[in-house]
């Protein structure tokens, strides 16, 4: 059997797909997260400035690459809505907003619980703060937007429109350590000339990213097909109201 | 015993704000799985089901002539 996108545009071949899948990801999940923690605690060393407030880095730093991640992923699916009309791609697009609405907040609970031993502060007004918060304020916004409007269509097409216009604020994110003079460090993992961290301490960075990533993935294929069974149930139950006004 | 130094209380609070805002996460999404399954499973054994399912098993009536996703 081949393997294409295509293929699970049908809602019917998605379905299997993730009943097949959800199992091998929920086991990949745990195995990543056990030995990611256990490096984060156990194994990485104390940084020489930070401390053991390093140990912060392993949570907020893979929440940031998923909450921003996600993102991403809302606004090529707002295309898919808006100029393929792929059958999931709304669908796609409205079960990953809460999923990113809580990865971000991960990000900044944790960065302002590194920021108050670090810095001093909870929070400061300064570029890449304020953006990650417009961020988590966009998705709580998508998140009403498919609230709002009954019709699953409409609604779709709306918040596809408000998430391409919020994806300018992806690139003002990552690149707001180097726009601005910011009290937030600049990018020290992913960066043209290669990582600024020790690998002892890069290592069980990479697997918790490895962990939250499958972990987001997980929770989208079944969010994803919640939808799905929701949308159906909703079309039998509106078909059985018809049925029995008829009858 | 691993030990955080002084600010251990701010490591644990980050840990433990992540757990359960994730947590949190995971039980309403497999819930909402759950619950969908079991309307939908409830409705389909009420012979309520989508036209391509009646297709595949021509005893269950009566169907429904929109699809859904």
């Amino acid at each position: 059997m081949t393997f294409s996108l295509n293929n699970l545009a049908n809602p019917s071949r998605f379905l299997s797909f993730a009943g097949t899948v959800i199992p091998w990801l929920a086991a990949l999940t745990v195995i990543l997260l056990v030995i990611g923690l256990y490096q984060a605690f156990f194994v990485a060393p104390v940084d020489y400035q930070q401390g053991e407030t390093v140990r912060i880095m392993y949570i907020h730093v893979p929440a940031a690459w998923v909450g921003m991640g996600c993102y991403a992923l809302i606004a090529i699916a707002a295309l898919g809505t808006l100029i393929w009309r792929h059958p999931l791609a709304d669908v796609a697009a409205k079960t990953a907003a809460p999923i990113g609405a809580a990865f971000t907040l991960v990000i900044l609970v944790t960065g302002s619980l590194w920021g108050k031993p670090m810095w001093g502060t909870y929070w400061v007004w300064d570029a890449r703060l304020t953006s990650l918060l417009v961020l988590f304020l966009l998705y709580l916004g998508l998140i009403a937007l498919w609230q709002s409007i009954d019709d699953p269509g409409r609604a779709g097409r709306a918040a596809a429109i408000l998430a391409l216009v919020g994806a300018i604020n992806l690139p003002i994110i990552k690149f707001s350590v180097d726009w601005w003079n910011t009290l937030h460090q600049p990018a020290s993992v992913f960066r043209t000339d290669g990582p600024t961290i020790d690998p002892s301490l890069l290592t069980p960075l990479f697997v918790m990213g490895g962990a939250f990533l499958a972990l987001f993935v997980l929770l989208h294929l079944i969010a994803m097909r919640a939808e799905i069974l929701r949308r159906r149930v909703r079309v039998l139950q509106q078909t059985q109201v018809a049925q029995a006004a008829l009858s | 015993m691993l030990g955080l130094g002084p600010h251990a209380s701010f490591i644990i609070g980050a840990y433990g704000a992540a757990f359960v805002t994730l947590g949190a996460l995971v039980i309403a999404i497999v819930l909402d799985d759950r619950k969908q399954r079991r309307l939908l499973a409830d409705l389909e054994r009420r012979g309520i089901t989508r036209r391509s399912s009646a297709k595949r098993r021509p005893a269950a009536a009566p169907t429904v002539t929109r699809t859904a996703p």
